[in-house]
């Protein structure tokens, strides 16, 4: 099954371009330190799944790019083209010239409309060119306007036009301190609006990817270029192809109805972290070794103290102690409580992983039997050159705190209407900003309470 | 991509807008080495065909023919707009963008806004309409001028009103350079508040200038380059001082520097918007992020550094000095201090070889020194554009709508009040058709109004910060 990507906004482009060429990077690599037919059925799953064949041979992206203004998709396809190795179609893009102005609701409420046919033409072709339709996967920022507003649009439409098909949406939240002034209020009107047509939000943040670049990847002058080369790779490490039933399976067919169905088993809970080991620079793999249980050791306590990275994790937190009443008030404070995770492991001696410890029932609530809760698909077709990797997909109170953060700054900044003559020039009043802001207090008391 | 139309009115505006498009021109002949004419040119020029004589038709693509500027020249004198027409620019405008007059306005506002205003009208209209139809997707008017006379003042904000009815949807950026306080020029007061009034109304942002700061910064330039101190590293062929290409040679009062770095102010604001970046920052994000109340839409801007380096590959010491610069009260463009004032928001755009672990650095090193509005604690707006401005490495333009504008707009009150309270000079302006008394205290009124929501934020600095409820959720 194939997944279509649509890549929105300056963001949305830049980080879908990464992903691309580290997909296609790691198809070409001769590091797989697996079988030959292992290696091929990897390649051939990878290509059905992000790739069409051109006549002219080489791969094409399963993709289309938005934007309102054209500089980036020009750069975006030019810098594709010139790689010689993938490309994206010519014409499976949509730009118009002046931008959304960092305005979710021009990107809602005025180049949402306007622009819906052909955009919609455009996915609906991409759709097409596909044998199994796996889903949709949208790639965006929540803190400028194309991105954030007419992603959110975008995604009600695909909803709309592809009722059973999965929408996962790949979302960027900004650094904290600020990149975008009213950034605080583009991200609470996309989440708010996101939660409504999407079935999970997979979130990237800025911060988090930037001290990796700064500590593990030992980057000086990070450019933003590095922190998506970063989550090109995190995303590489999830959707590449797995066995999700064990060794012997075959690669698996449908990539985002599995994680689906591993890791949002309530609609009232769809946030998705993204976490994985080991993160280095290129030219330290060869000096280093691991074995499974010391990375899982450091994964299993990165899940269940909030950590960042694999460096400087707190290892004074621990689970609760299992017992009759495991009320919410019980469990020790920073510890993060999950819904389900899910483990992907690439690399040698994949199969004789043992995962035990992410099964443990106090790491989890206790709505879903534990074996329901934890899932884990594996290959031994090494990733990136990375001879042994795990990723972890968690659907647990990673992003709480941010999320109210953000929440409480923007109701900070609502508190005294700044900025609002802006939004209802486009037509998004004061009723829409509470209606989003009781959805996300809702979703923030539902995480809180686990 | 977009484009935008200046509109330069007076005499202060059209030699400001002079310098601007003798830069402008240089800075895409060094990026644009193929002498293609690309969308980044296209934002500000047209490309026509001289061949079949005159005014050919429009070309979009391929080789440069001939570059117009998208401009309409504003004067009720001839003198500047004739210098110009004379100059090396001469090929950059048409006739058919200029708009002249003889007698001049007096240094009254009411001849200006009222007399000429009514009188070149349609004329107006008709030109902007022309100008508005060569563009693609226009989204911008700049307005270059001066506050103290009669002519920028006065027609160039009649200007101003003009193009909200006409192009509601454009954005309007105005550059206004204010009297100072010995301005030779008794009336300045007058006009400058009558055109506040406007501008309080009918601008999108404003860039407020002072010459007084433009002076101080040309002479520490010049100090700089005269002391030595930084010997061979220094190149004096950036744009910021820049004369080649400039009508005049020496002048008692350096105005070509002077209006240099207002030229240089206009090309960093839209650096973004024209060449590509890792974060691009377009103009309708700069109204978007910085005017948090519709009032509330005076820019204060500071340029950095203002001298050339020799070394491309900067250590980053020197970068940080850059982002300490720009928030110094030295290096602003009216007299003012936003340190000790308040912050309600703050734009950073950085050109050149800066990445935005640079910016995030400064950012939170600088931060702690700086008071932001209660409810705008990360108030930054931030971009990254990746070609430098030429002979620079790289360069930062900062913009800031902050509480230390205030001064300046009492201090213009008050000047006004001086001379309105003893009756000085009104006579000029009830004279001309159209002004009454009311003109005149509607427009301190409007003044003061200004000043008052600036004195309500200044009141919140520093006090006890306690933020509203959140919204409760029944469990």
């Amino acid at each position: 099954m194939s997944i279509v990507t649509v890549q929105l906004g300056q963001c949305g482009n830049q980080v879908g371009h990464e992903v691309f060429s580290c997909l296609c990077r790691d198809l070409r690599g001769t590091h797989g330190l697996c079988s030959r037919r292992e290696n091929q059925s990897y390649q051939d799953a990878c290509r059905e799944r992000f790739f069409c064949e051109e006549e002219s041979g080489g791969p094409v992206a399963r993709a289309v790019l938005v934007d309102m203004e054209p500089k980036v998709i020009s750069q975006t396809l030019s810098m594709a083209a010139r790689s010689g190795f993938w490309k994206y179609n010519e014409h499976s893009h949509f730009c118009q010239k002046q931008g959304s102005g960092n305005n979710w609701a021009s990107g809602y409420s005025v180049h949402g409309p306007r622009h819906k046919e052909a955009i919609m033409n455009l996915v609906q072709k991409e759709a097409e060119k596909c044998d199994r339709l796996g889903g949709f996967f949208t790639m965006m920022s929540m803190a400028g306007g194309t991105g954030s507003g007419l992603g959110a649009f975008v995604t009600q439409c695909l909803r709309d036009a592809f009722p059973t098909s999965f929408i996962l949406n790949h979302v960027i939240w900004p650094y904290g301190t600020g990149e975008v002034i009213v950034q605080n209020y583009n991200s609470v009107l996309t989440l708010s609006h996101l939660y409504r047509s999407s079935d999970a939000l997979l979130v990237h943040e800025n911060d988090v990817i930037h001290q990796i670049c700064a500590q593990l990847m030992n980057i000086k002058q990070i450019s933003f270029r590095d922190v998506n080369q970063v989550i090109a790779h995190q995303l590489g490490s999830v959707f590449q192809p797995t066995h999700p039933a064990g060794e012997g399976s075959e690669y698996s067919r449908n990539p985002l109805g599995d994680l689906m169905e591993a890791l949002v088993p309530h609609p009232e809970f769809k946030v998705l972290a993204l976490r994985n080991i080991p993160q280095m620079p290129e030219n330290s793999l060869a000096y280093s070794t691991f074995s499974w249980p010391g990375l899982l050791k450091h994964l299993r306590q990165m899940l269940i103290a909030s950590a960042k990275m694999e460096e400087g994790i707190d290892w004074q937190v621990r689970p609760p102690h299992p017992g009759p009443s495991s009320h919410s008030t019980n469990k020790p404070l920073h510890f993060n409580t999950s819904i389900a995770n899910l483990v992907i492991l690439r690399g040698k001696d994949v199969h004789s992983v043992d995962l035990g410890s992410f099964q443990d029932p106090s790491l989890y609530t206790s709505w879903l039997n534990p074996q329901d809760a934890f899932h884990a698909w594996k290959t031994p077709r090494a990733f990136n050159k990375y001879e042994k990797s795990a990723a972890l997909v968690s659907n647990s109170q990673f992003l709480l705190k941010p999320l109210d953060s953000v929440v409480g700054k923007a109701w900070n900044m609502f508190a005294s209407k700044a900025y609002i003559h802006q939004y209802t020039k486009f037509g998004i009043e004061e009723e829409d900003f509470l209606d989003s802001f009781t959805t996300l207090e809702q979703v923030i008391s539902s995480y809180t309470t686990l | 991509m977009t484009q935008s139309v200046v509109v330069q009115v007076g005499q202060c505006g059209n030699q400001v807008g002079c310098r601007f498009w003798d830069l402008a021109l240089r800075e895409h002949a060094a990026v644009n080495k193929k002498g293609i004419y690309d969308e980044a040119l296209s934002s500000f020029f047209r490309n026509i065909d001289t061949r079949s004589g005159g005014d050919g038709p429009d070309i979009y693509k391929g080789k440069i023919c001939s570059l117009k500027a998208r401009a309409l020249l504003i004067d009720m004198e001839e003198g500047v707009v004739n210098e110009i027409l004379q100059g090396p620019l001469r090929d950059v405008f048409d006739s058919k963008q200029l708009i002249t007059d003889v007698s001049g306005s007096g240094n009254n506002w009411a001849v200006g806004h009222k007399l000429y205003g009514c009188q070149y009208r349609e004329n107006i209209v008709e030109k902007l309409r022309k100008t508005a139809e060569h563009c693609d997707c226009l989204q911008c008017f700049f307005i270059i001028h001066s506050m103290g006379g009669g002519t920028g003042s006065g027609l160039g904000t009649f200007v101003l009103n003009l193009l909200e009815d006409e192009f509601p949807e454009v954005y309007r950026f105005v550059t206004s350079v204010y009297p100072s306080g010995e301005d030779d020029v008794i009336t300045s007061p007058y006009n400058s508040v009558l055109a506040m009034k406007e501008l309080n109304e009918h601008a999108d942002c404003v860039l407020p200038i002072e010459n007084e700061s433009l002076f101080d910064i040309v002479n520490k330039i010049n100090q700089m380059i005269n002391s030595g101190k930084l010997g061979s590293t220094v190149k004096q062929n950036s744009l910021v001082t820049s004369r080649a290409g400039s009508a005049k040679t020496l002048q008692e009062k350096p105005f070509d520097a002077m209006n240099n770095i207002v030229a240089n102010l206009l090309l960093n604001l839209t650096s973004s918007a024209r060449f590509e970046g890792s974060l691009n920052m377009d103009l309708n994000e700069i109204s978007m992020n910085l005017v948090p109340f519709p009032r509330l839409h005076y820019l204060v801007s500071s340029l950095t550094p203002l001298y050339t380096l020799a070394d491309v590959n900067v250590p980053s010491r020197r970068l940080d000095q850059m982002f300490s610069d720009a928030f110094s009260r030295d290096h602003q463009l009216i007299q003012a201090d936003p340190k000790h004032s308040l912050y309600l928001a703050c734009a950073l755009l950085v050109r050149g070889n800066v990445q935005v672990s640079d910016l995030r650095r400064n950012i939170e090193r600088l931060k702690p020194s700086l008071h932001f509005v209660s409810w705008n604690q990360e108030g930054w707006k931030t971009g990254l554009c990746s070609v430098p401005p030429v002979g620079h490495s790289h360069s930062l333009l900062a913009l800031a709508n902050n509480t230390c504008v205030k001064p300046t707009f009492i201090e213009l009150k008050d000047r006004f009040m001086k001379l309105y309270k003893k009756k000085a000079h009104l006579h000029h302006y009830l004279q001309i058709d159209g002004m009454e008394q009311s003109c005149f205290s509607e427009a301190v009124s409007s003044l003061s109004d200004l000043i008052e929501e600036y004195n309500e934020l200044d009141a919140t600095k520093g006090g006890p910060r306690t933020d509203p409820s959140r919204l409760k959720i029944a469990v």
